[in-house]
């Protein structure tokens, strides 16, 4: 899975590897084949490479139906016949009843699933799919997401996924690369990504938000944990021994592991790291709240998020105080960028 | 006595025949090129395609004329294989015909061929299919109406041709006169009904031509037919 902001070159990427682009330099190997190697002059057509790619708005061909759509990818070398096939691969992408319908009567949803059983025709090497989920409203989005978790499971071969969205990563990545302004910044499992950024840039690139400068001012190697200054209170953090004491780091924490602390009664770990706050803004997502706190002048905002039962039965609103705690474990630091 | 020539009527179909097999599979490649490349010099290129469309037909008929008379060039190695005049034969005329006849083969197919977004044929590579098959499977199928048209146009202009056929071909019967010739021809005589009657046979062809297209267009197309 590839993230990154639209314009970091996540498209041109995924189009080097079917051989739509042709990048200066550079080695592209699938097995132990090499589909392009710059220095000796080897760059194969799509043709000759084996992908199956599905573009962003689809590019089915307007004047076949469904099912002629899929029976042109088919491999001929495969030993049912291309109609046959098609047909197996619609009814994989839960599409059988709706074969002789033309593109322009699908709807994004449909067009969607047409175009991956017709990436999966030609029995692919590599599965490619260029921000697949973009053209179609949310409610249809998580659907396919579901089932594309599921077909990926059923099916043996990589896939690549280029997106910007985080929640579709999230889902279904096993490894997830970040691209910014051309360059990868970090690859990792999402959770590895998401918890443990190398930079600030990263963090913010996945979406945390809780991001914050600080000192570190002391290990302790008794307690296994470094002491991180900021905004005048001292947070404790897993130990760092890479990282000398004096040195500013950025750090941040997943809104997830901000715990807010129970008004009627004290709870386990109220001890970690308590941190103050007034409500500045307190919104319901549904079963979710989210909350902004801010907590002084110059730290920033720490942005938390609460049940909804929680929130209410906690009498939350906004210019309320709160105490929360930063868990310990969570707290990772990064170089100051 | 009233006079509807159908040996001009033969041969001016036999031109529109010939024309349109010989421009219009020349024409799918050039306007094939010109809508998916870019190179050096293609404004040049597209003005001079557009041509006859503004240029008096007497003048490209003089041109014409000075390349293929037996002094000119063409003309000249002409005659030395075959024996024969080009100027004032059929093949004059026909070698005029395509000349004359390109804007409208080209232009509607070049609309044709740009109107396929390139993703799509990206889509055909990525699916396995060879450029042959992209172009045989999906770059025809979609590009028809724009052939359809071409095909229509040249066929029906050639018909009505006058200026160019004239200057290069003159006016001699069974090789070089056409129907619009011979509608000339018939005034010339003061037999009008000739002259009407052939006249309105090509106003029906035409009528008929423009409205299939419209009617192809409006059916299959996703353009408009210019």
């Amino acid at each position: 899975m590839i993230v990154g902001p639209s314009g970091s070159g996540k498209t041109t990427l995924l189009r080097s590897i079917a051989g739509l682009h042709r990048p200066r330099e550079g080695t592209i190997r699938c097995g132990d084949k090499v589909w392009q190697d710059s220095a000796a002059h080897i760059c194969l057509s799509p043709q000759a490479r084996r992908v199956g790619m599905v573009f962003q708005d689809y590019a089915l061909f307007p004047h076949l139906n469904a099912l002629e759509n899929i029976a042109l990818a088919v491999n001929d070398g495969s030993e049912t016949s291309p109609q046959e096939r098609a047909r197996a691969l619609l009814e994989m992408v839960n599409m059988d009843g709706l074969e002789v319908r033309r593109p322009t009567q699908l709807s994004g949803g449909q067009q969607q699933r047409v175009a991956l059983a017709r990436a999966l025709a030609r029995d692919p090497s590599v599965l490619l799919l260029d921000e697949p989920f973009a053209a179609v409203d949310q409610q249809t989005r998580r659907k396919l997401l579901r089932e594309l978790a599921r077909l990926r499971r059923q099916l043996d071969m990589p896939v690549i996924l280029v997106t910007h969205d985080l929640d579709e990563a999230r889902i279904l990545a096993d490894n997830l690369c970040v691209l910014h302004h051309g360059e990868t910044l970090q690859t990792g499992t999402p959770d590895e990504v998401m918890s443990r950024p190398h930079s600030s840039t990263v963090a913010r690139l996945v979406g945390l938000d809780n991001i914050f400068a600080g000192e570190i001012i002391a290990h302790d190697t008794q307690r296994n944990i470094s002491l991180l200054q900021w905004n005048g209170l001292q947070l404790e953090c897993p130990l760092r021994h890479d990282i000398a004491v004096g040195t500013q780091v950025d750090w941040v924490i997943p809104a997830e592991r901000v715990i807010l602390h129970r008004r009627d009664r004290p709870s386990r770990g109220e001890n970690e790291n308590p941190v103050s706050g007034e409500i500045e803004d307190y919104l319901v997502l549904g079963a979710n709240t989210a909350l902004t706190l801010r907590i002084g002048a110059n730290a920033g905002n720490l942005f938390l998020s609460v049940p909804s039962h929680v929130a209410r039965r906690n009498d939350l609103a906004r210019g309320g105080q709160v105490t929360v705690s930063l868990l310990a474990e969570a707290i990772h630091l990064m170089p100051s960028g | 006595m009233s006079h509807f020539d159908s040996v001009a009527l033969m041969l001016s179909l036999k031109l529109g025949l010939l024309t349109a097999v010989v421009l219009i599979p020349l024409g799918i490649i050039v306007a094939r090129w010109l809508a998916w490349h870019s190179f050096r010099g293609r404004n040049v290129a597209q003005a001079l395609i557009a041509m006859p469309l503004i240029l008096p037909p007497t003048v490209l008929g003089y041109y014409l004329l000075l390349v293929l008379s037996s002094n000119g060039p063409l003309g000249g190695i002409w005659e030395t294989l075959w024996h024969e005049p080009l100027a004032f034969s059929f093949e004059g005329i026909l070698l005029a015909s395509l000349l004359f006849n390109i804007p409208f083969a080209i232009q509607p197919m070049q609309r044709s061929f740009e109107s396929i977004p390139t993703v799509i044929r990206e889509a055909a590579w990525c699916s396995g299919l060879s450029n042959w098959q992209t172009f045989l499977r999906i770059e025809l199928p979609l590009a028809w109406p724009g052939i359809l048209t071409a095909l229509v146009l040249t066929f029906a202009h050639t018909l009505g041709e006058f200026g160019v056929v004239l200057m290069v071909g003159g006016n001699i019967e069974g090789e070089t006169r056409t129907i619009s010739i011979s509608i000339y021809d018939r005034v010339q005589a003061l037999d009008d009904a000739g002259a009407g009657l052939m006249s309105l046979f090509l106003l029906c062809l035409a009528f008929a031509a423009i409205t299939l297209i419209y009617a192809l267009h409006d059916r299959y197309g996703r353009t408009r037919p210019w």
